[in-house]
């Protein structure tokens, strides 16, 4: 009372002035730089940082004490976790823990090839189909039926008519995913060429492949990157199936779904060849969605915090 | 007698609702259906009925957002409903929009400065990169917002100010006619009156003509010269405002201005309750399509679909009732007791 009552007028005749507010409310200081980032989208900084250090693992396998992933010892095999085979040895003795880092390139590698690829085709299908009326029953009809097939059946039969590799199994993936890509951003043009700012836009003179690019596209690119992350982590899984059931990449590259695959017969006997390669991947797919979660938060502007 | 700025011939805009691909019987809304009408330079024509009525449906066929059914829309002698490309894109500098909801009608991942500078660069009014950024300066002035607060996004504005962000962006394009479709029904009393004061005070300044589409006859007795009565997507009534608070000549126009809440509480007044629902527009009645509601309706309302016919002091009405002998019109009878 008495810090504020010496600048504060006298109260006139026969009114009371209320005494001043006392300091309790803390001043709020908005963090900035990279501390404030990762305290406001904390799902971020968990997923990103974990996505992070898995791109780390891939790209120094070869310096992470591991040796030839390949390498067969069959005098060494099925061995248990230990000082010197961290991860234990499959049935031919070859080091799992190798094994498991080096196929975190194939997973990677997958998951991100298949979001990019199906990401843009998706987008560049759906803009068409949301935008030009016409196109729209004949593209979405094709994508129906696209959408009708299994995507593991798809993936099988491209695998089966072309050679396994990974750019095969990143390909069948890919057109199997295009669709779902390409209803979403369809469903958000839809709704965005209603949007009163689009209609304005049209009669401020923007031509439509400006309005196109400018208005449209822009607002579609929040909810593309969101399901671009889950893609990432669908196809990770889907290729670690298609691996494990043998149409996916070729056996004598590690992967996930490979070492899982060659594990099955003995997982009841010895689980870790099973488990160390389903964990990375369980963790590789959780980072992902984390990081698809922090980022639909943060790519709405009218969320954004602290402006 | 001088040409019209904005001259509207039997508009007509049908939307197909069922039938198509698989065959069924195609039926279809008559949104619009036969409008005609004038705006003059400087003058501004407020647009008036009740929701779903096709007043917003006759500003966009005039903001060309769609083609059109039928009709003619004519700005300045030329036709624009069937122009070509360029000539379409000289109309549409000529006439601007300014939509009802301030908060979807600006892109939320553009800066105001973008917001403005679209038009500006799209109709190649700016002589240099100087000249945009003073131009974009001056449309903030002109609606009285911070040129500073260029820099920033929509959602950073309250709606009030968003209004004039739009009011903005439409005389970026240095327009002739704004359509303001119910440009402030969105916002609370005391930002409405602000911001009709500003259209009036830039109307005035720039010459501009409006076309201003709204429900609020207390806001368009305020500002409008004309008012066009609209009622299932046709004119019931067009008169200039005077008269046509004075002496409304269609029973729909009378019922209106019964509905207009008063300042004062007590004052006496006869007001006309309309019964029912506003018939379909996939299905309007024969005959006049505000017989069923209407409480002066006779045979012929049933059958015959009234005229627009003019009356002295250009007021247009289409009613059948002023055929009669004027002691039986009770349209000619004092609106308050």
């Amino acid at each position: 009372m008495s810090l504020a009552s010496d600048h504060r007028p006298a109260a006139p005749e026969g009114l009371a002035i209320a005494p001043a507010l006392p300091d309790i409310l803390k001043a709020i200081k908005p963090r900035t730089g990279v501390t404030g980032f990762l305290r406001r989208h904390p799902t971020i900084a968990v997923g990103g940082g974990l996505l992070l250090l898995l791109i780390l693992v891939a790209g120094l396998a070869p310096y992470l004490g591991t040796v030839d992933p390949s390498a067969l010892s069959p005098a060494r095999r099925t061995r248990p976790p230990s000082a010197l085979y961290w991860f234990g040895t499959d049935m031919l003795g070859r080091d799992i823990y190798s094994r498991v880092l080096y196929g975190t390139r194939v997973s990677l590698l997958v998951g991100f090839a298949v979001a990019i690829l199906a990401s843009i085709g998706g987008l560049a299908i759906g803009l068409v189909a949301g935008y030009v009326r016409w196109a729209d029953s004949i593209i979405m009809r094709m994508m129906d039926s696209l959408m009708s097939i299994p995507p593991i059946l798809l993936a099988v039969s491209l695998m089966a008519i072309t050679r396994g590799s990974v750019g095969n199994v990143i390909l069948a993936i890919t057109i199997a995913e295009i669709p779902r890509v390409s209803r979403l951003v369809r469903g958000v043009v839809l709704s965005l060429r209603e949007q009163p700012y689009v209609d304005g836009a049209v009669a401020a003179g923007t031509r439509t492949p400006m309005i196109i690019l400018r208005h449209i596209l822009p607002n579609t690119l929040a909810p593309m990157t969101v399901q671009a992350t889950y893609i990432c982590g669908s196809a990770m899984i889907v290729e670690a199936i298609l691996s494990f059931i043998g149409a996916g990449v070729p056996p004598n590259v590690p992967s996930w779904g490979n070492i899982m695959a060659e594990g099955r017969a003995l997982w009841q006997v010895k689980p870790f060849i099973v488990f160390f390669p389903a964990a990375f991947l369980s963790v590789t797919v959780l980072a992902v969605n984390l990081l698809g979660d922090g980022l639909r938060d943060m790519l709405d502007p009218r969320q954004a915090k602290g402006h | 007698m001088t040409r019209p700025l904005l001259e509207v011939n039997d508009l007509k805009k049908h939307y197909r609702i069922a039938g198509g691909l698989f065959g069924g019987k195609p039926s279809y809304v008559y949104a619009v259906d036969g409008v005609s009408f004038e705006v003059a330079r400087g003058e501004t024509l407020s647009l008036v009925g009740e929701s779903g009525c096709g007043k917003s449906t006759v500003g966009r066929a005039v903001l060309r957002l769609f083609d059109i059914t039928s009709g003619q829309v004519v700005l300045d002698g030329q036709r624009m409903d069937d122009a070509s490309k360029d000539a379409l894109h000289a109309f549409r500098r000529r006439v601007q929009v300014v939509f009802q909801d301030p908060f979807s009608s600006l892109n939320p991942r553009m800066k105001v400065r973008d917001i403005l500078a679209e038009p500006i660069r799209n109709f190649g009014l700016a002589a240099s990169a100087a000249d945009l950024e003073e131009r974009v300066g001056r449309l903030m002035d002109l609606v009285g917002l911070p040129r500073e607060a260029v820099r920033r996004f929509p959602h950073q504005f309250s709606g009030g100010q968003r209004q004039r962000i739009c009011i903005a962006r439409a005389l970026a394009a240095e327009p002739e006619l704004i359509v303001c479709d119910e440009a402030v029904s969105a916002l609370d009393v005391s930002v409405k009156a602000q911001i009709v004061n500003l259209l009036q005070d830039i109307q005035r300044e720039l010459g501009l003509a409006l076309l201003f589409i709204s429900h609020d006859l207390a806001i368009v007795e305020h500002m409008t010269h004309r008012v066009a009565v609209m009622y299932l997507g046709k004119l019931v009534e067009v008169a200039p405002k005077r008269a046509l608070f004075a002496r409304p000549r269609h029973p729909y126009t009378k019922a209106l201005l019964s509905a207009v809440p008063l300042p004062d509480p007590g004052a006496a007044r006869n007001r006309i309750i309309l019964t029912g629902d506003v018939p379909s527009p996939v299905n309007p009645p024969k005959g006049c399509r505000f017989h069923t509601r209407c409480p002066y309706a006779f045979d012929r309302c049933r059958s015959e679909e009234p005229e627009l016919r003019v009356a002295p002091g250009e007021h247009w009405s289409a009613c059948h009732l002023h055929d009669l002998p004027d002691a039986q019109n009770p349209l000619l009878a004092p609106l308050a007791s």
